[in-house]
């Protein structure tokens, strides 16, 4: 073959072939992205598995009956209607605390405070605040709402545990909401003569509300599991409910919990049917992932309605 | 002080931290003149605008000393800073569509200013849209969001916002950064409109666009008044100083 007439396709072959050094770093792209792929693939692996399980061996005891019964025979058999019911209270009135509290302190801190000692260390309670242990603030809760404040042990007592223990994650989630609106939104209101309110009401929450609300929402599953902070205020292992009552507690008195139920039937009584934990895992599971749900759920609507 | 000047500027020193952006600096903007403002980036132009308004305060570490006076006020001792804000438009280099509708965004500081009757915000928005050469563009459309305009109707609706709470006083601060050479002009012609009710203070990193609209020009060099005069003058061939000739003649900077 005569090259000497087309002089250029000897550089144009060598331009694309691989060197030695495009193939190692072909090579290395690979091996980073499998690797990467299957750490990713290893988190679904446990999820998977454990809710299989679990629901394979709660199988004969799950169903619309077992939800609404109360349990019977010294917890032996039956259902879960009084834990589940307690858990829904522990967390409605703990979320009506540190909702509001977190939710308004967090505007505070993100729009007001101006940067200085005071507000460091508000800041750095609430970091602190957020990596105390439950067993701690169960601890404290005992101390100063169940003894201090003569609540003794209640509803009421463990509730505001609870609210302790997830107001710095809701000021956390709320101050990331906040953060995620533009500064120029705010210095564009500021500059026609709007106060820090009007700018918060009319152009920070309507564009934030989706962030800060999923925010609140999903401190509600955290709340649904813990076990410690309301053991040591005002869950009790047994509590007599009549079947499918929606009202049975005061918020004085002392309540069951599906997570405190657990604990009992799997390892405080003997004999228990066999699916009845695994079952109460499910319900556990159930509350906590429809939680999850509905905030994904509120979350895609308002963004759908996000207007920048 | 004379009732010519509109705004007076004393010894204004602003620094940041341990920084200085402005180095005690002293002019006068008179009533109804366009005062163009040069000079190359970090100068202190955009500070300086912030501190007719007060918005500077929003600036955590900033310290600014000297005075400021609005009317003969001082803007330190004004019994309402929204007030002056109201009394001062401002219009930002990067158009900011509030995520409102176009009404609602022309509308937002008579609202905050506590105006309600519908009838009044009516007019009042037609008119700021009209003097900002945007109404034609959007009448149909007034409830469609101010964040959906392309970016010079942007900087357009941002200075109808800035005209909404009637200022006395109107600031720019390179406007025509983000937009195209055909509306910027457009602008423009607005501004020689608007500088019979108003003043007008112009930052701008084009010299041509100073020349053209302002009757005074100042240059700011790094936080300091390199010189401050009638614009024949800046854009003779003899200004007072050797630095603005070389500046506005792109010799550096």
């Amino acid at each position: 073959m005569n090259t000497e007439n087309i002089p250029d396709a000897a550089t144009t072959a060598n331009r694309f072939t691989e060197t030695e050094l495009v193939r190692k770093k072909y090579r290395a792209e690979s091996v980073a992205k499998y690797l990467f792929l299957s750490m990713a693939i290893l988190m679904i692996i446990p999820l998977v598995s454990l809710v299989s399980y679990v629901v394979y061996r709660a199988w004969p005891s799950l169903g619309l009956e077992f939800i609404l019964e109360v349990p019977l025979r010294g917890m032996r058999e039956g259902g879960v209607w009084s834990a589940l019911v307690g858990t829904v209270y522990l967390v409605v009135v703990a979320l009506s605390i540190s909702a509001p509290v977190g939710v308004l302190a967090a505007i505070y801190l993100n729009e007001y405070a101006k940067d200085n000692w005071f507000h460091r260390a508000i800041n750095l309670a609430v970091i602190n605040l957020a990596g105390v242990p439950s067993i701690v603030h169960a601890l404290f809760g005992l101390g100063a709402f169940v003894y201090a404040a003569k609540f003794g042990y209640s509803i009421l007592s463990a509730s505001l545990t609870l609210a302790i223990m997830t107001m710095p994650v809701v000021i956390t989630s709320t101050r990331e909401a906040l953060n995620a609106v533009p500064q120029s939104f705010r210095e564009a209101c500021w500059n026609v003569g709007a106060t820090r309110w009007q700018t918060i009401r009319r152009i920070v929450l309507p564009n934030s509300i989706s962030g800060v609300l999923t925010g609140v929402i999903l401190e509600v599953s955290r709340t649904a599991g813990e076990t410690a902070p309301i053991m040591f205020t005002g869950a009790v292992f047994y509590k007599a409910v009549e079947r499918g009552d929606f009202l049975p507690y005061h918020l004085t008195d002392q309540c069951m919990a599906l997570s405190l139920h657990l604990f009992a039937i799997s390892t405080q009584v003997p004999d228990v049917k066999e699916s009845l934990p695994f079952a109460t895992a499910v319900v556990l599971l159930l509350v906590v992932l429809s939680v999850n749900a509905t905030s994904i759920g509120l979350r895609t609507w308002l963004r759908s309605r996000k207007k920048w | 002080m004379s009732e010519a000047n509109h705004i007076e500027v004393e010894g204004l020193r602003l620094s940041y931290g341990h920084q200085e952006v402005l180095h005690g600096i002293s002019f006068a903007v008179r009533r109804h003149e366009i005062l163009g403002v040069i000079g190359p980036a970090q100068s202190g132009k955009t500070s300086l605008l912030r501190c007719l308004n007060r918005t500077i305060e929003f600036t955590p570490g900033a310290h600014v000393s000297g005075t400021v006076r609005v009317d003969g006020e001082d803007v330190r001792k004004v019994a309402s800073v929204y007030e002056l804000r109201r009394k001062i438009g401002m219009v930002a280099p990067l158009p900011v569509g509030l995520p409102l509708t176009i009404y609602d965004n022309v509308a937002f500081a008579p609202r905050c200013a506590g105006l309600r009757a519908r009838a009044a915000l009516d007019g009042l928005v037609e008119k700021c849209l009209r003097q900002a050469a945007l109404w034609d563009e959007v009448k149909d459309r007034l409830d469609t969001l101010g964040t959906r305009l392309s970016g010079g109707q942007q900087q357009r609706l941002t200075i109808a916002r800035a005209l909404s709470h009637q200022p006395e006083v109107l600031c720019l601060d390179e406007f025509s950064i983000a937009i195209d050479p055909v509306t910027t002009m457009r602008i423009e012609e607005v501004l020689k409109e608007l500088r019979r009710e108003m003043t007008i203070i112009l930052v701008t990193n084009l010299v041509q666009q100073a020349r053209r609209l302002a009757d005074r020009t100042m240059f700011l060099w790094n936080g300091e008044i390199v010189e401050l005069d009638r614009s024949e003058v800046i854009f003779s061939e003899q200004p007072a100083s050797r630095q603005t000739y070389e500046y506005v003649n792109g010799i550096f900077g």
